[in-house]
């Protein structure tokens, strides 16, 4: 005999499956579409499993389609890569300095930080446009890498983890004789690996996901990531090709879903550190 | 504490800051500056700067009588005003819900979480797919259960703004639900355990605890939602590209195309400092009313 509280909660429990089961039937019907022929994917209601399944979608958009999304697939991973490394290595060195060190202007400097935190990306196209062009860096990954090394946000999630590093440990390594670098590498940064995780998972959702840049900075099909190689896709395609149109998302979405429920706590929590006050 | 003298320049800290300070002042704060010059002058990127002349408030001047600059903000204003209150309490509930009166929490709230993390472009793809006047899932789904006029969505003048909104609201549950589940975390339990002995029901501690507990995290997302909602661009720029018409033109997208379709980047570097602007307007209140939420606790 259930108790009643038991029998409540088993019913919210599948109100609550059927109401996240809609939130996420688009990408259900986008990955079984991505292994149906055209015929088949504006069937109603959606079949899960039909005679006519195959890889046959993946094999077109992932090799005979040129440029092929293999290589946006590409050139997606080096400027995710590049970009979130070095951000990584800046926003940590820097937040640590922001948070453990003393020197002049110190306060002055990160509140210039904290300020440009809230521009938007389109105060910064126009003229990032016009620099990119006389510096050589338009059309190129690196007009998509550089600007992204240097994140005010993830600096500022990196200090306000480092602010919380009890002065006990620094000072104890800056006693033994220590270098700060060293005291950095050896005793900070292994207490900081939540933070650098939260930091790279972040910053890779957005490099990754990045459609406006590219859009602007990128002229070359062949240096396309996925984003604008998909918007390329659809224009050129028309609608006698919606399979492989939904085919290509579900390229550009599959490492993302990957990177999302390895790192989900991570990706969590650092969205959330900023709201609530702790 | 670093027992440097103050008067000396603190070298590690130079070379610790330094790599960030100077990409940071080269490609975010220089442009920040540059981008406020461009906008008091009317610059086209094939004349260059040898073409380029000033003309002093003009384009401020110019878009309070541009009809698509004015139409954009007044969709930029239906959008918050048609996203952010469902958007709120949709994800008050369900985060109320995953809290704890429900198995396999974690699951779900990671379900309600993918769209969020999700490529715009994909996203923008599929719902384009989902809401096709014939042949998409959403209006055969709408036939199949005997409604004959379906909307024309990302066609119609009417439906395609309403199309967008519910994009939006959709992509913006999973982040909203999660906040709200950490702000839930910190509410007493004793609270709801007292009101249990007082004989309150579910709804009315929802109603009579759970709504005002959670007031400064609703103020908080309200805030960010508005924020982000002015920098609505990929779905708008993928699904309608601003049509039909002037329908679903948003800021953000008008700014591109100004700049990148019609090649007027001063004025295009103006309307995006009245963006900035208006965000810098709406932080400085979330500031000042935060401190008020701070004082009360």
């Amino acid at each position: 005999m259930l108790s009643i509280r038991k029998t409540k909660k088993i019913l919210l429990t599948v109100v609550m499956l059927c109401f996240t089961g809609l939130i996420i039937y688009p990408f259900i019907w986008m990955l079984v579409s991505s292994f149906k022929p055209l015929g088949e994917i504006y069937e109603f209601p959606m079949r899960f499993i039909s005679d006519g399944m195959s890889l046959n979608n993946y094999k077109e958009v992932l090799f005979n389609q040129s440029p092929s999304f293999l290589l946006y697939f590409k050139n997606t991973v080096i400027t995710t890569v590049l970009s979130v490394v070095g951000t990584l290595l800046t926003s940590s060195m820097a937040g640590y300095a922001f948070a453990k060190m003393e020197f002049k202007y110190r306060d002055q400097l990160f509140l210039i930080y904290l300020i440009t935190m809230m521009v938007p990306f389109q105060v910064l196209m126009v003229p990032q446009f016009i620099m990119f062009k006389y510096m050589g860096l338009f059309n190129t990954l690196w007009a998509l890498i550089l600007p992204r090394v240097f994140s005010p946000l993830s600096t500022f999630l990196m200090r306000q983890f480092f602010v919380d590093i009890p002065n006990e440990i620094i000072e104890a390594g800056r006693i033994d004789g220590a270098k700060e670098a060293g005291i950095f590498w050896r005793l900070v940064l292994p207490l900081a690996k939540p933070a650098m995780a939260t930091i790279v998972i972040l910053n890779f959702v957005w490099r990754w996901n990045e459609y406006e840049a590219p859009l602007i900075f990128l002229t070359d099909k062949n240096l396309f990531t996925l984003t604008v190689g998909l918007t390329k896709f659809i224009d050129e395609a028309g609608v006698a090709q919606d399979n492989l149109i939904l085919t290509g998302a579900m390229v550009a979405l599959i490492p993302m879903m990957v990177i999302f429920l390895i790192g989900q706590r991570y990706m969590i929590e650092g969205l959330t550190s900023g709201s609530v006050k702790g | 504490m670093a027992s440097k003298n103050k008067k000396k320049i603190n070298w590690t800290a130079v070379l610790f800051i330094a790599p960030n300070y100077i990409g940071f002042i080269i490609f975010i704060l220089f442009p920040v500056l540059f981008s406020l010059f461009v906008s008091f002058t009317d610059f086209n990127i094939f004349k260059g700067f040898e073409g380029m002349s000033f003309v002093g408030f003009e384009n401020f001047i110019r878009m309070f009588t541009d009809e698509w600059f004015l139409a954009a903000v007044k969709n930029n204003l239906l959008f918050i005003i048609g996203t952010i209150p469902i958007l709120i309490i949709l994800s008050m509930i369900i985060a109320t819900i995953l809290n704890n009166k429900v198995y396999c929490k974690n699951f779900m709230r990671a379900l309600v979480f993918i769209p969020y993390i999700s490529s715009v472009v994909a996203i923008s793809v599929v719902w384009m797919k989902l809401y096709n006047p014939s042949q998409g899932q959403i209006n055969q789904l709408l036939m199949a259960i005997g409604i004959e006029n379906t909307p024309g969505w990302l066609g119609s003048v009417d439906w395609a703004l309403p199309a967008l909104m519910i994009v939006s609201i959709w992509m913006g549950l999973g982040y909203n639900t999660v906040v709200y589940m950490a702000g839930l975390q910190g509410i007493n339990k004793a609270l709801y355990e007292s009101a249990q002995i007082d004989g309150a029901n579910s709804v009315q501690m929802f109603r009579h605890i759970t709504v005002p507990m959670l007031s400064s995290t609703t103020f908080f997302l309200m805030i960010t939602n508005i924020i982000g909602s002015f920098q609505t661009f990929g779905t708008v720029n993928i699904m309608t590209g601003g049509g039909p018409g002037k329908a679903t033109t948003v800021i953000a997208q008008y700014i591109y195309k100004a700049g990148f379709r019609y090649h007027e980047m001063g004025y295009a570097a103006s309307m995006a400092w009245i963006l900035l602007i208006g965000i810098f307007s709406i932080t400085l209140i979330q500031w000042k009313i935060q401190k008020r939420f701070e004082n009360n606790f």
